[in-house]
């Protein structure tokens, strides 16, 4: 059996899904209170559970090209456009800040009875659109600064894969360390009855605020 | 079918989010499944794209159909495709576990700082440059950042800084919204 599988059909996408969409509300993220915590800097999940599985499946990767189970050229590897990835990077984030979601937690949220969720993705379907409409004019900035097709950071630091996932699990645990403290000062972690109150309906974010008690 | 089960459900203690660790290392692992089963990553802004595809084709057709970015999702069924499934997954699984561990919360989630007419328009506000921004980066947060960054893909970590820079950034404004 050689690897990957190249299996695309709808119940391999069904099955990737359901345990993305489970870990990522089991971690909170279907809550835009605990993911923006991560810029307010009072929960550094977003951090956390992201620099984790990034490590964990970078670790996977290397063993099996390593071993020969599978090869790191025959899996989808991104290249880089430097300035549209750039700009698209940081517009996704301020539009992280001001919306509470990313793409996939947007999904999350409203699977997990979000009303705001439902505002958000209309939003994301009026920005493709206005790309889509501006996409001759944007042409050319999408496409420059082109860089090494399918590039990696061994190959642009000239060091081992190995090296590179060391570090990375060396950052995880200092940002882990630091992380916790930093959240804990800022009256951290978000937990589930932070994100809308512990009743099951409602609106109502921080109920302990009187902002909130005068809209409720 | 049993009576209530909703009510039921969601009348159940709230159990807290899993520790972040757990969560990471689950979500890795599913990561390089969904490698190990098609040969790339997870993702979840190419679902919006066909939305977006979608609804102009049925909006606005000729207009649809002949722009150079959406106009090729519109010669089949722009639904079409591997992650649009992946997306459904994310749905059911999101709310089979917000339902079981008694965390589904239906209302609008925002900060003390809004009413929720304000945070509705700004989540549409965010919508919008999270929209535009993943066409312009060919991707988002799960599918550039996360899939990427597993590859070591160095197009990752440019997006990855940008992101949160600009989260922070953005936060300096918004942080009253938050509160």
């Amino acid at each position: 059996m050689t690897l990957p599988l190249y299996d695309n059909g709808a119940l391999s996408g069904l099955l990737a899904g359901l345990l993305f969409g489970f870990v990522l509300e089991g971690a909170g993220f279907g809550s835009p209170r605990k993911l923006t915590g991560q810029f307010t800097l009072r929960d550094f999940s977003v951090f956390k559970v992201m620099f984790t599985a990034v490590v964990v499946a970078a670790t996977g990767l290397w063993l099996a090209d390593a071993t020969g189970i599978m090869p790191l050229g025959k899996v989808y590897v991104p290249t880089l456009y430097f300035w549209s990835i750039a700009a698209g990077g940081a517009l996704i984030g301020a539009g992280f800040s001001v919306g509470g979601y990313c793409p996939g937690t947007s999904a999350v949220g409203f699977a997990s009875g979000r009303l705001d969720a439902i505002a958000f993705i209309a939003g994301m379907v009026v920005g493709v659109a206005v790309f889509a409409g501006a996409f001759d004019a944007i042409e050319p900035f999408y496409r420059a600064a082109k860089g090494p097709a399918r590039q990696t950071l061994d190959q642009l630091l000239g060091l081992p894969a190995p090296v590179i996932l060391v570090a990375f699990a060396a950052m995880a645990a200092g940002g882990f360390w630091l992380g916790s403290r930093i959240e804990r000062r800022n009256g951290g972690p978000v937990t589930p009855d932070d994100t809308m109150g512990s009743r099951s309906s409602g609106s109502f974010g921080a109920h302990e605020a009187p902002a909130a008690k005068a809209a409720v | 079918m049993s009576d209530r089960p909703m009510n039921r459900v969601m009348t159940s203690p709230t159990r807290p989010y899993w520790p972040p660790l757990a969560a990471g290392v689950v979500l890795g692992l599913a990561l390089f499944l969904a490698f190990v089963a098609t040969g790339h990553g997870l993702g979840a802004s190419g679902f919006f794209t066909r939305l977006a595809a979608g609804l102009a084709g049925l909006v606005a057709p000729i207009a649809a159909e002949a722009n150079a970015y959406l106009g090729p999702y519109l010669r089949g069924n722009p639904f079409d495709g591997w992650i649009s499934w992946e997306v459904v997954g994310v749905m059911v699984g999101a709310l089979a576990g917000s339902l079981a561990s008694g965390r589904f919360r239906l209302g609008v989630e925002r900060g003390a700082g809004l009413r929720a007419p304000a945070r509705l328009g700004l989540a549409f506000l965010g919508g919008i440059l999270t929209g535009f921004g993943s066409r312009l980066a060919r991707g988002c947060t799960s599918g550039l950042g996360l899939s990427g960054g597993a590859t070591l893909s160095v197009a990752a970590f440019v997006f990855l800084i940008a992101f949160f820079v600009a989260g922070f950034a953005t936060m300096i404004l918004m942080r009253r919204a938050w509160r």
